[in-house]
């Protein structure tokens, strides 16, 4: 619990009013494209192999002549917006993402960069972190939204280079019982699981004490705790917004 | 000036600090000298708000630092630069930038005018011409001087250098020492240094302060600090074979 106060007391620093924002918005690009822009390729890999992979995977259960053929590419369609994308790719970004910034912070905070900033009268806290968090909610449901499209795109091309389906059918699928809501509730728990991520992290880079070692724990504990986290917000926003 | 009144600080029940009383005064280098683990950089850290100090004052020109909030805090270290250890500079950023950075953070300067200012700090550090590398293709001299160049950016009253020479050879220590001293006297600036190197303590210490077991043990001068008889001052300032044969010349020479 101490941890836990303290982690929502260094958001109370952290959400303040930049210094100036001529800098705050010049970090902000360089995060976006640190943390944002830099995931582009392991999200579009992840994406597409796992998009086919689910294509597959539900074409091979399809056994029932009862079942349109349809629904495979409807399954595909669902999983990738309700779960798979906004979940799954955060939990990836959490590993990517979360354990750079706690080391990156971390290695600041052991090198007195952080005790540099703070005598000259910066907030430290507010400097480093804020433009990471506005980064990750504002990039990353672009991320998802890239996740989705690579997916569902990796799922038509296993489909049809298996000759599993066609092109129409799979399409029918994706269209059928499509809710424009799915998309809110997917980018919603996107952005919350962004600023988990890059809060969390920072929190475990920010506080470490010690050096090298104790670094790389901060970075391996950042990734674990907002991996949970992560699942744990999963749960409660699918209880408030799909219920 | 610099004032430090009946500091105290513990950590989690140690107590590393007892009743600290200090004045620093301004346009000298005032040294804070003590063995390791004594409490001198806990002392240092106090005085600039790094550690939180358990009771007692630090007066900036009469300002109690212990009783402000963050933005006052703030205000008043705009005052203060400080050389790190380690230098502390920024990775991703150049010397010219890092020398830069408090510019661009608390002044209204043009980027002409911040690059004025930046090249005429790193010509009192000699390094004219070395704005564009980064910490990581600069020698550990160099960073130092960088450190110095950065915490005279913004023309501070307080300068603070903790262990400027460690890690450095004597030659750049030398070298390192005589910056602080010609800048202190020529922006009159009250400079702070922690130190436990004795060849900085007889080049630029004009007032020093021995801490011993976190009190203050000693206060002097560094023509006092060689005669004194206090014990544990002698058992620091003569602790290398080197300068225990400077004292029996110097005992013989009395004699």
């Amino acid at each position: 619990m101490g941890n836990f106060g303290k982690y929502i007391l260094m958001l109370t620093v952290i959400l303040t009013r930049p210094k100036k924002w001529s800098i705050f918005l010049k970090r902000l690009f360089d995060e976006i494209s640190g943390i944002g822009i830099n995931s582009i390729p392991i999200v579009a890999l992840m994406s597409t192999f796992i998009g086919g992979v689910i294509a597959l995977q539900t074409a091979s259960n399809m056994s029932n002549p009862l079942l349109p053929k349809y629904t495979v590419g409807y399954i595909t369609q669902s999983s990738t917006i309700l779960e798979f994308s906004p979940t799954i790719i955060s939990l990836i970004l959490a590993g990517k993402v979360g354990s750079n910034i706690a080391s990156e912070i971390g290695t600041m905070r052991v090198t007195e960069q952080i005790d540099a900033l703070e005598i000259m009268g910066v907030n430290s806290l507010n400097f480093l972190v804020l433009p990471k968090i506005a980064a990750a909610v504002l990039f990353f449901p672009i991320l998802v939204i890239i996740s989705m499209f690579l997916s569902i795109t990796g799922g038509w091309l296993a489909l049809v280079l298996s000759d599993l389906s066609t092109t129409d059918t799979y399409v029918l699928g994706i269209r059928y019982s499509f809710m424009p809501y799915h998309i809110v509730y997917a980018l919603t728990k996107t952005i919350v699981f962004g600023f988990i991520i890059v809060s969390v992290a920072s929190y475990y880079g920010y506080y470490v004490k010690g050096g090298s070692l104790e670094v790389g724990k901060s970075s391996t504990q950042a990734v674990v705790i907002s991996s949970v986290f992560i699942l744990i917000a999963n749960f409660l926003l699918t209880q408030m917004m799909l219920l | 000036m610099l004032e430090v009144r009946q500091v105290n600080k513990s950590f989690t029940g140690n107590q590393v600090l007892f009743d600290i009383d200090a004045r620093f005064e301004k346009g000298r280098v005032n040294l804070i000298i003590g063995q390791s683990g004594q409490g001198k950089s806990v002392l240092a850290k106090c005085m600039v708000g790094l550690h939180e100090v358990d009771s007692g004052e630090v007066l900036y020109d009469g300002r109690d630092f212990t009783k402000m909030n963050r933005n006052q805090r703030s205000e008043v270290r705009q005052e203060i630069g400080m050389l790190f250890q380690g230098a502390a500079l920024f990775d991703s950023m150049t010397v010219e930038e890092n020398v830069m950075f408090p510019l661009t953070m608390f002044t209204n300067m043009t980027k002409a005018e911040m690059k004025k200012r930046v090249d005429f700090c790193l010509e009192h550090v000699n390094l004219i011409g070395r704005n564009k590398l980064f910490p990581s293709e600069c020698s550990g001299g160099m960073q130092k001087r960088v450190g110095i160049a950065r915490a005279i950016a913004m023309s501070p009253k307080f300068l603070f250098c903790d262990e400027p020479n460690s890690g450095l050879d004597p030659q750049t220590s030398i070298l390192i020492d005589g910056l602080i001293k010609s800048l202190t006297y020529e922006l009159q600036m009250t400079t702070v240094v922690i130190t436990h190197d004795m060849n900085s303590v007889m080049e630029i210490g004009d007032s020093i302060i021995f801490i011993y077991k976190g009190q203050k043990w000693w206060e002097g001068t560094r023509e006092s600090i060689i005669t004194t008889d206090n014990q544990e001052i002698s058992n620091f300032v003569y602790a290398s074979d080197f300068m225990k044969e400077i004292r029996v010349s110097m005992q013989e020479k009395r004699r």
